[in-house]
């Protein structure tokens, strides 16, 4: 491992994400538009609403995680289709490194945007200040930080495997949208048919979801450990499978 | 000494062969072209010497190192491929000093290296911009004076100025003279014959995957023997007939305002033609004398003629009529 080649890498996405304040802004739209229709909706309808603020918004944090850093990986196609993916890969940079770079750089930038999704949360009153423990917030840093690395790396390993961006729709229908509904962010998944807990079981985002819950208002379904622990390992099975694929491209 | 050898270097995509056990040494500083027609197989071949392609059969050693090992192959190339390859949205400098970091140099190097090489390619003034707003021109400048960022031995430029105006590629051509006396050896691939021409020390004429010449440009263009006197004359039709009675002109063509003679030493022949210009009461208003270009060559190597499987110096000529410029 060359921390060099991987700081290289990592600098050169932020330093793209500050001149690009757009997408500040855009990234906070989505959870903006969650938290504001479905989190005030819902909490006017249902009897106990109060809590279901504080419910959505850990939900909210992993879903945006997940959809910031799969476009994060999957951008690499553009890379690859402006050429500059071959500077990379000519460079004496093992392939796993320029993984890491990546996942490094876009967790940063996810921790970030998560960071402000929570904040957004707050504001709409679901998690006050006092409800977070330092300890708290530091592990919830630590689960944005993996949910990111692990769906970088799920993006990279897309995008490694398509040639254009025409394929991403199919992918985003087919995997991404029920990670997302899988995950448990929405709605609670300890009364669902046997079928859909088994799906949500094999979904890392549920474990992600869990483990922010956990950590921010303290409410989990699994130990910590457990979540972590899934989490972890998905992430080093990305990674592992996305430098591979890197290895091996043209 | 040699720094690029190749031996039976091959690749297949499925079935279809794009460089066929092609072998080859090149010598340590020299600038090395490879000349071929679109699809010839130069791009593959240099993506295999740079480690991006594994050859399907064959082996290549690049600055003493075998191409399976890539990482030390890579730490001695640089390249410049076909298609674009900066990143738009960082600046020149950013451009640089991201390569420089990939290839593990301190800040100072970079930042010394940075602003000599910007300075070689002329693009000083614009380190600080956006390569978005470049010209093509710019761009191809900025991507050579980054191959070059790590000291590497071997330099690949592959068709280095594909696209550009005629002005801009004389300057590129400059750089690449001055990359040359660095003493760094230079592998580009070129379908311009004039770039092949004045820039090149040894040519290889590849085609269909296969090399099927090899020599500097002077010894290539003497392959079809002899010199291209071409005289303006009064009377075109009748001095046509007076040549081919001659025997030491290889071929006359008539291109109807003047003529082309194909002879051995044309600054011996041109006296003599005007000699039997002036006997037969003609006159000439004017004479050049050229030697066949790298052009004329290429079509002996690539065009039908060659394909026709004939050696005929006279056919061959046949097969390059109207190509005398
Ligand atoms: N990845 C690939 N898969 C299938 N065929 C390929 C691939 N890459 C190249 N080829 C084929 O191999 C042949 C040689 O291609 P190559 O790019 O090396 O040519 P070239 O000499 O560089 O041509 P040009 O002057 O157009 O750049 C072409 O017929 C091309 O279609
Ligand atoms: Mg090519």
């Amino acid at each position: 491992m060359d921390l060099g080649i991987i700081y290289t890498i990592w600098l050169r996405e932020i330093k793209k994400f500050t001149r690009e304040k757009p997408r500040i802004i855009g990234n906070l739209a989505m959870p903006f538009l969650w938290l504001g229709i479905m989190g005030v909706g819902l909490s006017a309808t249902i009897a106990s609403g109060g809590n279901y603020m504080a419910f959505i918004t850990p939900g909210v944090i992993g879903m945006s995680l997940l959809f910031t850093s799969i476009f994060s990986g999957v951008s690499v196609i553009y890379d690859r289709q402006f050429g500059f993916l071959k500077e990379i890969l000519v460079a004496p940079a093992s392939r796993t490194d320029i993984v890491l770079g990546k996942v490094a750089g876009s967790a940063t930038i996810s921790i970030l945007n998560g960071i402000l999704v929570l904040i957004l949360g707050m504001l709409f009153g679901g998690i006050t200040i006092e409800m977070i423990t330092p300890g708290g917030f530091l592990l919830a840093l630590l689960f944005m930080a993996l949910i990111s690395a692990a769906f970088v790396s799920l993006g990279l390993v897309i995008a490694a495997s398509m040639n254009s961006m025409e394929g991403f729709q199919v992918i985003m229908s087919l995997l991404v949208m029920p990670i997302f509904l899988l995950s448990g962010a929405f709605f609670p998944l300890d009364n669902v048919p046997p079928v859909m807990g088994i799906a949500a079981a094999i979904d890392p985002l549920m474990y992600g979801v869990d483990g922010l819950r956990g950590a921010l208002i303290d409410v989990s379904r699994f130990a910590f450990y457990t979540d972590l622990g899934v989490l972890a390992a998905f992430s080093a099975a990305m990674i592992g499978l996305a430098a591979s694929m890197f290895g091996k491209l043209k | 000494m040699n720094i690029i050898s190749i031996k039976n270097l091959t690749k297949k995509f499925g079935d279809f062969t794009a460089v066929n056990g092609i072998s080859l040494e090149i010598d340590e500083g020299e600038i090395f072209g490879l000349l071929g027609p679109n699809g010839a197989g130069k791009t593959t071949t240099i993506s295999m010497l740079a480690t991006l392609l594994d050859p399907t059969s064959g082996e290549a050693s690049v600055a003493n190192n075998s191409i399976t090992k890539k990482d030390e192959v890579r730490k001695s190339i640089g390249v410049v491929f076909q298609d674009p390859s900066l990143d738009d949205e960082l600046t020149a400098r950013e451009n640089m000093d991201f390569h420089g970091r990939l290839y593990r140099m301190s800040g100072n190097e970079r930042k010394a290296r940075t602003d000599e090489l910007l300075k070689l390619v002329e693009l000083d003034d614009r380190a600080d911009s956006l390569v978005r707003s470049f010209s093509g021109g710019m761009k191809r400048r900025l991507e050579i004076a980054r191959g070059l960022m790590h000291l590497p031995k071997v330099l690949f430029l592959d068709e280095p100025t594909i696209g550009l105006d005629p002005q801009t590629r004389r300057k590129l051509w400059d750089h690449i003279k001055q990359i040359k006396k660095q003493g760094v050896t230079v592998i580009l691939t070129t379908h311009y014959l004039d770039e092949a021409d004045s820039l090149c020390d040894r040519i290889a004429i590849i085609d269909h995957g296969n090399i099927v010449a090899l020599d500097t440009p002077e010894k290539l263009k003497g392959i079809l023997g002899g010199d291209i006197v071409t005289i303006k004359v009064d009377d075109i039709k009748k001095m046509e007939e007076l040549l081919s009675k001659e025997k030491e002109v290889k071929e006359v063509r008539n291109f109807d305002s003047s003529l082309n003679i194909l002879i051995d030493d044309g600054a011996i022949a041109l006296p003599k033609i005007i000699q039997l210009a002036q006997k037969a009461k003609l006159t000439v208003s004017s004479a050049t004398i050229k030697r066949p270009s790298l052009e004329d060559v290429f079509i002996h190597y690539t065009g039908r003629a060659i394909r026709e499987e004939e050696g005929d110096n006279k056919q061959t000529i046949r097969a390059m009529k109207g190509r005398w410029r």
